[in-house]
């Protein structure tokens, strides 16, 4: 359920969170305006190339990024579309029991073997199980498709981190780039700090020590300062001085001992709890009685997840505040990638380039779909501009400090196991932080759930 | 009489003919995965992201490797526990409205209500089932505040961090999804019971608990050694309710991981090597544990 | 072992015999009991009904034991999203549906072999189709996976439907059935008549075996109805896909779309064909006893 819950972002609040960020519009006819140019060239250059174009996805983002977005695309079905003379297949498995990646796995190796018509020619990957495709030969590197460092020159770094194979070749692209930072609950934090301007919040929570003081404080009034203890486990996993797995060997990273021993002081001293993350428990502190001092997400946490639509609800009364936190870090986002035996390269190029570097486009994302986008630049437009102060939290504008956040996020140590590794981890540490299991039972634990899954590691 | 025999061995051939479609498609649909099971637990042999590793002939090195472990045996006593706390009350409901619907002298009101009742839980999907106990039991949910407002408990029960509510409520689950099945296979054996032997039987002036011992069940015997089979079988390849409420971890510290779900972590690598082995023994342990169902129902037959 | 646990129940419960003033108490016991467990049965569906009732964000705040006003909405969205829940729901009643029909009749002529004739090998393959049952369904689903994928039976019903021929769990449950129902004499008697075996078969031994196909039936339909993990490897398709598949893809959708209510709805939706289906089936079942069947 882990992996769905990344995808479970929930939100039903279309009406009463989009309008205020496209109260500026006119992202429909911009995208039209840019329709004539690109139309032509990839009509034009797809016409000695397949057909049909094939897009292995989980969910529906991506396609409705697509259809309003894209130039001259075209939907003809609920999973159909058109670009030009090319027929676009959406190709949906859901993350449930990891039906995805098992399909990813079963098409892709066989992918240059398969029919023109069946070819598999994107498919979207997420951050923690992208170098499990990065490393392999079933992705093709951008750079064989044209696309060159200077196209991807304006995208955040830890986002190209994430898509990098152990040679240092760029093989996907993501138009989010999901920065994330502290979304406190401003009425705590008058209550507890006597204050709820971010930048006096940031400095009572600026380093772990600071945050667990707060945490302590937070307890007098009533307040738990996280949800769970996984709220802040990103936070931690974020900013490791090491990759999970350095020669086939498992290693705990410092910084993730210190989430342990940080997390078991809070649970013990009753101010946070274990609950999972999108769980009742954990969602209950969206609401004022819930007494959470604050969530750890990015823009879309922030957006969709908060039930901002909902009657008394802290959101809906624009009661939250945003700052950075103790560390940087990021969550979520999706990444495009080319397969290998793809018989439309062109298309496929012009797909990634438009989608994730072309900043019109990526501004008509962000106004109408509120995605924090993969583009330096158009971020730091939109910081500047007043009319994207949000709601939920009151006015203020976040996307400087999303946009400081992103620039700080360092993705280098990312290995091909992240996924197993940050889920297991978590879920044996939890019996610690229970008290069903010592440090050392609970490692251990861990370390058996870790050889099941990747047979080829060893542990201490 | 030789003619006859003839004859009869022309009609047993159609015995054959009549297994045809079943040995057919089991060859193709199962005995071609199940070989290849067989034959992979003494490989090395598994998926390390999209590289395969092996196959590499390697003994029986993954056997020793599963039996070295405390595992197996913790599993399997999981396993049993957990299929035990739901076998039990469920047989016994199960026989108990058996019982009732059958007693004449009782002339219960709405039978049909409430056997067609029953069997309704099993129709939701375990998944969707799962989401709704995790809602009802949650720290904040509506069982907690029951229990605190009636002053059973003074803070929050956590029902997912202790091996005894997890176990628990593996069992009350699985009673719920099943006991109406078994008192259907066991109504469904009653069909073929004429009602006036049970009436025959009141006016000769049997008890009602003599015409449940000496009437019903020893015509649902078959069906009951059913039951009792295939649960047990069931009962040992446990795995969605425990695989969803736990989220696939069988916390608190694997106290409610069971043998199917421990299979299940080895296929996330596609390690057909372990995957294999471990799914011989469980076809040993299952077998043993068959045979001794089998030799005591048996044995009871002789006592008749 | 749990023959002693119950038998001990049962001496308890009829202790006092034949004076009306026990059955009376027994009465009330088995009322009392038999209440509860209609309620311990029917209160998921009244939550998964209130909650399909309720918006997202509505869900997010916990359990409520009365309904809000969101049903249509619910439904409303799921119908005009972009899921193809119709056409979901049709593939889900074609699987379900054969897979009833092929594995009950199918199992009932296996074991009819095994019960009706006495042919060399066949107490061998009456205990090597027990031992199949012990195979774990999850052990070959990869290997499964595969073999279906080199027959190019991807986005194919036939992986899904004719498999359920060879279930040595019906068929485990129809030869027991026979054991005590289907007496051999019924059998010699149309052989007399001169009936042939395949007439037999389906004239003589179908009819009799009805309550135990319906039984069975209900089983197989509401597992392949409820089945995803299968499925899930095989239909990629749009126009293919049953409805677990799509339960779990409005699950897994975006932070856009995500709505939790519409979950809750399109379960409850889903669940509504099986509800019909068991009560078409369980009047055989449960109208047996009280109805007084006609002996077999």
């Amino acid at each position: 359920m882990k992996r769905q819950v990344k995808n479970i972002i929930s939100a039903a609040l279309i009406a009463a969170m989009v309008v205020p960020m496209t109260a500026c519009g006119g992202s429909s006819s911009s995208s039209g305006s840019s329709k004539p140019s690109s139309g032509d060239s990839s009509s034009t250059k797809t016409a000695e190339e397949g057909k049909v174009l094939n897009i292995e996805c989980w969910n529906e983002e991506f396609k409705s990024r697509i259809t309003d977005h894209y130039p001259g695309y075209q939907e003809t079905g609920d999973n159909t579309g058109k670009i030009g003379d090319v027929t676009v297949n959406w190709i949906i498995t859901p993350t449930k029991d990891n039906a995805y990646q098992n399909n990813l796995d079963k098409v892709l190796p066989d992918n240059a073997n398969a029919s023109a018509d069946d070819k598999v020619d994107i498919f979207l990957m997420e951050a923690d199980y992208a170098l499990k495709y990065v490393n392999s030969d079933v992705t093709m590197k951008l750079s064989d498709l044209g696309i060159t460092d200077d196209d991807l020159s304006d995208q955040f770094d830890y986002t190209k981190d994430i898509v990098k194979d152990s040679d240092g070749n760029i093989k996907g692209s993501s138009w989010q780039a999901c920065a994330a930072g502290m979304i406190y609950n401003r009425q705590a934090a008058k209550d507890v700090l006597g204050t709820d301007d971010p930048d006096k919040v940031q400095e009572a929570v600026s380093d772990w020590s600071k945050f667990n003081d707060t945490a302590a404080k937070a307890k007098e009034k009533g307040y738990k300062i996280t949800s769970t203890v996984n709220d802040t486990y990103r936070v931690y996993s974020n900013n490791v001085s090491g990759p999970w797995v350095k020669d086939n060997k498992v290693v705990v990273d410092p910084n993730i001992k210190k989430w342990v021993d940080d997390s078991k002081k809070l649970v013990d001293a009753g101010e946070t709890t274990t609950a999972d993350l999108w769980s009742d428990d954990w969602s209950k502190g969206f609401f004022p009685d819930g007494k959470v001092f604050c969530y750890f997400g990015p823009a879309w946490l922030i957006n969709f997840s908060m039930h901002a639509d909902e009657d008394g609800s802290i959101a809906n009364k624009g009661g939250w505040g945003f700052c950075v936190g103790p560390q940087s870090f990021y969550w979520g986002g999706t990444w495009i990638a080319a397969a290998t035996g793809t018989d439309n390269p062109t298309l496929v190029k012009d797909i990634i380039l438009k989608m994730t570097t072309d900043q019109s486009i990526l501004t008509d994302i962000a106004k109408k779909d509120s995605d924090c986008v993969n583009s330096k630049t158009v971020l730091n437009t939109l910081a500047s501009d007043d009319s994207f102060g949000n709601a939920v939290l009151g006015g203020q504008n976040p996307y400087k400090t999303l946009e400081e956040g992103a620039e700080k996020v360092d993705m280098s140590n990312i290995s091909n196991y992240d996924q197993g590794c940050n889920e297991e981890f978590q879920a044996a540490m939890k019996n610690y932080f229970d008290g069903n299991a010592s440090y050392d039972d609970a490692l251990k634990q861990f370390d058996t759930a870790i050889v099941e899954k990747y047979p080829e590691l060893t542990t201490d | 009489m030789g003619k006859k025999l003839s004859h009869n061995q022309r009609v047993n051939r159609w015995g054959y003919i009549f297994l045809i479609p079943f040995l057919l498609v089991f060859i193709i649909f199962q005995l071609i995965p199940l070989a290849s099971t067989i034959y992979n637990s003494f490989f090395e042999n598994y998926m390390s992201g999209l590289n395969h590793i092996g196959p590499k002939f390697i003994g029986f090195a993954n056997f020793q490797k599963l039996l070295s472990g405390h595992e197996l045996l913790q599993y399997t006593g999981n396993t049993m526990i957990m299929w035990v706390l739901g076998f039990v009350p469920q047989i016994i409901v199960s026989l108990l409205l058996a019982a009732w619907f059958t007693d004449p002298s009782l002339r219960l009101k709405g039978q049909r209500f409430f056997k067609t009742v029953i069997y309704l839980p099993n129709l939701i999907m375990a998944a969707a089932f799962a989401m709704l106990f995790f809602t009802l039991f949650a720290d904040t949910g509506p069982i907690n505040s029951i229990l605190q407002s009636i002053g059973i408990i003074s803070k929050p029960y956590q029902f997912m961090s202790h091996a005894g509510s997890v176990r628990g409520l593996v069992a009350l689950m699985n009673f719920l999804m099943w006991f109406g099945n078994t008192t259907i296979l066991l109504m469904a054996g009653m069909m073929g019971i004429d009602t006036s032997l049970f009436e025959a039987a009141e006016v000769d002036g049997a008890t009602a608990n003599q015409i449940f011992w000496k009437i019903t069940l020893p015509l649902l015997k078959p069906i009951f050694i059913y039951v009792l089979i295939t649960s047990l079988i069931g009962g040992l390849q446990m795995f969605d309710v425990p695989q969803i409420l736990t989220n696939g971890t069988g916390d608190p510290v694997r106290s409610s991981m069971t043998l199917i779900m421990w299979l299940n972590k080895h296929l996330y690598s596609r390690n057909y090597g372990m995957a294999g082995a471990l799914s011989v023994l469980l076809l040993i342990i299952t077998g043993i544990l068959s045979l001794i169902v089998f030799k005591a129902t048996a044995s009871n037959e002789v006592d008749e | 072992m749990d023959n002693s646990d119950s038998k001990l129940d049962f001496d308890d419960l009829g202790a006092p015999k034949k004076s009306t003033a026990s059955v009376t108490v027994r009465r009330i016991i088995a009322y009392v009991v038999l209440i509860l467990l209609t309620i311990l049965c029917l209160i998921w569906f009244y939550i998964l009904f209130i909650n399909a009732t309720r918006s997202n964000g509505d869900l997010s705040r916990g359990f409520r034991a009365y309904p809000s006003d969101r049903l249509f909405v619910n439904l409303n969205n799921i119908f005009h999203g972009s899921l193809p829940v119709v056409r979901g729901m049709i593939n889900s009643l074609i699987v379900a549906g054969l897979t009833a029909l092929l594995t009950t009749y199918f199992s009932t002529m296996t074991a009819y072999a095994i019960h009706a004739f006495r042919f060399k090998g066949r107490k061998a393959i009456f205990v090597f189709i027990l031992a199949i049952m012990m195979i774990p369904t999850q052990v070959s689903a990869l290997g499964f996976q595969q073999l279906c994928y080199s027959w190019g039976l991807e986005n194919s019903f036939i992986p899904l439907i004719v498999p359920s021929i060879a279930s040595a769990v019906v068929f485990f449950y129809m030869k027991q059935y026979m054991d005590s129902n289907l007496p051999h004499e019924l059998l010699e008697a149309a052989r007399i008549d001169g009936a042939g075996e395949i007439r037999i078969f389906n004239t003589i031994v179908i009819p009799l075996m009805k309550p135990a196909i319906a039984v069975q039936a209900i089983f197989a339909f509401v597992g392949s109805w409820n089945n995803y993990f299968i499925p899930s490897l095989i239909l990629h398709k749009d126009e293919m896909k049953t409805l677990p598949i799509l339960i779990a893809q409005l699950r897994a959708a975006d932070y856009l779309k995500f709505d939790m209510g519409q979950v809750y709805a399109m379960i409850a939706f889903s669940i509504f064909p099986v509800i019909i289906v068991y009560l078409l089936l369980s009047r055989y079942i449960v109208g047996g006893v009280t109805a007084g069947s006609v002996k077999g």
